[in-house]
């Protein structure tokens, strides 16, 4: 039974791909972690056939949850232009995770300002990695 | 004047106007001059009216994204649009005051094909200086105003294809003068420029079963 904090995965999914993954919380190191971080990838995508059905029944960003996978749980967001923020996380508050949310959406947003950055392409920018992690560890665990 | 500044671009705020202070409005003889550079540039490089056409409307379309993802930010409500008739009414009123600092003149269904819609704007800025000779046949420089309609449609889900026509104005047919905006009208225009949207079919599929 381990006491470390369970690791979360924030994944950002465009049309087509991925454009941003981070692990939250990973415990370092164990050849356990590695499975464990696969298996949580594979997890996050079998929820976006569900994020595709839930997208069109409601206006609202905030999905909530959309999936459940043994003790986890996927929340999703959806913007605007319809990329998606996923969460995989093993039960935070909705709240919690609905203001992590919106934040990363405030960096999204700042980052496709950029003329240079094309929409729907992969978001390479270290200066949103850092604060995109500054934020999990505020709002999420 | 130095503009070092050391703070990243993802820290300063998003604001009005993106950082320019007042009300963040570009002046619109400074657009004119640009955008008929743009216009000159490619001219220069293309072989075919059309594929000047498609370049305007390609340039166009990232701003439509840009622009898509912007507001809805700004409108701070987190909720996006569903719906056809929805997201037409957000680009004929929050586009249009956002980018030109009024609402389009009309947004009209066409009677004979289900799918056709027309967004119709007296006075587009795009092609407010521009004058075609007539060995240009049917260019229309506003194919800009369509990139930008068709990258909002498209980024959210909605795809389609958008052209721009100029009309001639009916007789008794008069742009309305709005008294919010100070600039005079440079010049009496003859013609109008009408927008068509031809949305693809699955949309239309998928908005009919929404209905239910």
């Amino acid at each position: 039974m381990t006491s470390t904090a369970p690791t979360m995965l924030f994944v950002i999914v465009g049309k087509n791909e991925p454009l941003y993954e981070a692990e939250f919380n990973k415990a370092v190191g164990s050849a356990a972690a590695d499975s464990v971080s696969r298996q949580n990838y594979f997890v996050l995508h079998s929820a976006l056939d569900l994020v595709e059905k839930a997208a069109w029944t409601t206006s609202n960003m905030y999905l909530k949850v959309v999936d459940k996978v043994n003790n986890q749980q996927v929340s999703t967001f959806l913007t605007a232009g319809n990329i998606k923020f996923m969460l995989l996380h093993a039960g935070r508050s909705e709240d919690a995770i609905r203001n992590f949310f919106i934040e990363v959406y405030e960096l999204y947003v700042k980052l496709s300002m950029n003329p240079f950055y094309k929409f729907d392409s992969p978001i390479t920018s270290e200066s949103f990695d850092t604060r995109v992690r500054a934020l999990a560890r505020r709002y999420v665990s | 004047m130095q503009r070092s500044s050391n703070t990243n671009i993802l820290d300063r705020p998003l604001g009005r106007g993106g950082g320019r202070g007042g009300d963040g409005n570009v002046s619109l003889s400074a657009f004119a001059y640009l955008y008929s550079e743009l216009v000159q540039y490619h001219q220069g490089r293309v072989a075919s009216i059309s594929e000047l056409e498609r370049r305007l409307e390609s340039a166009g379309y990232g701003v439509g994204l840009k622009v898509l993802e912007l507001l809805a930010y700004r409108s701070r409500e987190a909720k996006r649009e569903t719906r056809l008739m929805s997201i037409l009414h957000f680009v004929s009123s929050s586009v249009w005051k956002a980018l030109f600092g009024k609402a389009a003149d009309s947004l009209e269904r066409s009677i004979d094909h289900a799918d056709e819609f027309m967004i119709v704007d007296y006075e587009p800025i795009t092609s407010t200086f521009v004058s075609v000779p007539s060995d240009f046949g049917q260019l229309s420089v506003d194919a800009y105003i369509s990139g930008i309609i068709a990258g909002v449609l498209d980024g959210a889900g909605f795809t389609a294809r958008v052209t721009a026509h100029s009309v001639t104005m009916e007789e008794g047919e008069k742009p309305v003068s709005t008294s919010s905006s100070a600039a005079s009208t440079p010049l009496p225009r003859k013609e109008k420029a009408v927008f068509l949207v031809k949305f693809a079919q699955e949309v239309l599929a998928r908005d009919a079963a929404l209905e239910r």
